[in-house]
């Protein structure tokens, strides 16, 4: 109970002194977060949609791949891009491994999976007959993607905040691809575990709470650009 | 659920990421100047000179204490070298040292070193440090091992443990590390053989299969011995109810190696810095160094020094290396 609280202190003092080595492992680990969240949007928003849009052979299969991909662990996920980026690997001549580029392909990957899944989701909750009537209006089919992604984009922006949430707060690939070195892929999950593995237990809590503040703040500013845009909702 | 509204998605998303990225980019740029942005593919602009780059693949009990980024600065400062530490324990760091993934190894298993060595994966192997490891134990000490020969203590636990003496359990890593190879060297002292006769005889042998803090917090826990590096038990020591009980006995040494990758095998080896790095680790100041590294923090040195005859008595290598 005393190290909770003494985390939350701790937690507070970091963040007031501005702990230059908190602030640089904290920076960075939002860099890599977001970085890997654009990067994953980009790909499945539009993967989503087309899956959606398309009929053809073997979707319920892709949707069935995609859906059980969610639960793709963390350390699997790490160990894969390990294994196609280590030197004996395939792609070993691109020196990605213990990166923070080679951390942002591992979390991409890792996010991927649920971004297209909840996109494919968000665009089944758009209306029928809203569907059908684009169409008749003589869209093409990138227009009527566009604009179903367009009728979807709340229920999307929610996919992107999870999977944000999911890169942020993983530790398993973080460590297996980064490596956790000090001062250039040491991030935030990764620390708390050094930091647990040294028994310095306030000082893990008091990371996790920076971490939760870091996600509350990128909350706060998706929230916001929902609100501005809608004012009247 | 989903507002119908007709303003478009892509501009608010574009503007949401857009603001997200420029404002890491401003953080980045007025917090820290020099790690802010992510370089791609080499590690930093090189401003006087080529700057090498060290990638170290080391086991936790080496790092977590510290030593390594105590010692670290000195040598990058010296040899204009970035030292990049992964402290992974020792089967991983191995393994990532065999498939050409980093440049020097750190690690404390010395069958393993050998038959690293022998398969023709490492060249330069040195030792620069030892300590012990200790066996710690609640303080009732239920089957009364305090001050016996390791291996005898050992033997006295698994025969009270399998006859099912109350109070007696011995919490294993479990995990294939250094301090488990160890562990399993100190039953085949005391006579038995491990999956037969250790592994799987009764409750009294947990295997945690985590690190050694955790393993610490678990036999405190359940009022169970177990086999600990010194660094890790002091470090923990506060929140356990967890007593030294047998710190003396030749089979608890635990000798520190450092291996270079053999260049010829991955032909980007940065074999010359690592070489570097050895020689610094046995110098007369780095091993100075070395075995002062604790003494303000818990009151004794964590590490000895491990220089001419005591090398000799351990069968190690610390000769200089050869244009060293």
């Amino acid at each position: 109970m005393n190290e909770i609280l003494e985390g939350l202190v701790q937690a507070v003092h970091l963040i007031v002194t501005l702990n230059p080595e908190v602030i640089e492992i904290s920076v960075r680990t939002l860099e890599i977060s977001l970085l890997s969240t654009a990067i994953a949007t980009i790909v499945s928003v539009p993967v989503g949609g087309l899956i959606h849009f398309r009929e053809f052979r073997g979707k319920r299969v892709i949707v069935t791949l995609i859906q059980t991909l969610y639960s793709l662990p963390t350390v699997i996920a790490g160990l894969f891009v390990f294994l196609l980026i280590s030197r004996a690997g395939p792609f070993g001549f691109l020196r990605l491994l213990f990166t923070p580029a080679g951390m942002v392909l591992a979390q991409s990957l890792l996010i991927l999976p649920i971004m297209a899944g909840l996109t494919l989701t968000a665009l089944s909750g758009v209306d029928r007959s809203k569907r059908d009537t684009i169409i008749s209006l003589g869209a093409t089919e990138t227009q009527t993607v566009l604009s179903l992604i367009h009728e979807a984009r709340f229920a999307i922006l929610g996919a992107v905040v999870l999977g944000f949430g999911r890169a942020i707060s993983e530790v398993g690939a973080a460590m297996m691809i980064g490596g956790n070195i000090r001062g250039f892929t040491r991030v935030l999950t990764t620390a708390i575990a050094l930091e647990t593995s040294m028994g310095n237990i306030s000082l893990s809590l008091a990371l996790g709470i920076i971490l939760l503040a870091i996600a509350l703040a990128v909350n706060l500013i998706v929230m916001l650009v929902q609100q501005e845009r809608v004012p009247h909702d | 659920m989903i507002p119908m509204d007709t303003t478009r998605f892509v501009p608010v998303a574009g503007v949401a990421f857009t603001l997200l990225l420029l404002g890491a980019w401003i953080a980045g740029c007025t917090g820290t100047p020099s790690e802010g942005t992510i370089p791609l593919t080499s590690p930093r602009p090189m401003a006087e000179g080529p700057r090498g780059t060290l990638l170290m693949a080391t086991t936790t009990s080496l790092y977590d204490t510290g030593l390594l980024d105590f010692l670290r600065p000195d040598f990058e400062k010296e040899f204009n070298a970035d030292v990049r530490i992964t402290s992974q324990g020792t089967g991983k760091a191995m393994e990532l040292a065999k498939r050409g993934d980093v440049d020097i190894l750190l690690v404390h298993d010395p069958a393993r070193e050998i038959a690293f060595m022998d398969e023709g994966y490492g060249i330069n192997h040195r030792c620069f440090a030892y300590n012990y490891f200790i066996i710690v134990g609640p303080a009732s000490d239920p089957a009364v091992i305090a001050g016996m020969k390791p291996e005898d203590a050992f033997r006295k636990i698994l025969t009270e443990g399998i006859k099912g003496t109350a109070g007696i359990a011995f919490v294993s890593r479990g995990d294939g590390s250094g301090t488990h190879a160890k562990e399993q060297a100190i039953w085949k002292a005391a006579g038995f053989n491990y999956t037969v006769d250790v592994q799987k005889t009764g409750a009294w042998y947990i295997e945690a299969g985590k690190g050694m803090g955790e393993t610490l917090v678990m036999a405190s826990e359940k009022g169970a011995y177990t086999l600990t590096d010194e660094g890790t038990y002091l470090a923990f020591k506060g929140n356990l109810q967890l007593t030294p009980l047998i710190e003396q006995g030749e089979i608890l040494r635990n000798v520190y190696s450092a291996i270079t990758i053999n260049p010829d095998r991955f032909p980007n080896q940065n074999a010359t810095l690592a070489n570097q790095f050895i020689t610094y680790l046995l110098r007369d100041t780095t091993q100075q160094k070395i075995a002062s590294f604790g003494k303000d923090r818990y009151g004794k040195g964590l590490f000895s020094a491990l220089q001419g005859a005591d090398c000799v008595r351990f069968g190690c290598d610390c000769t200089a290396l050869a244009g060293g």
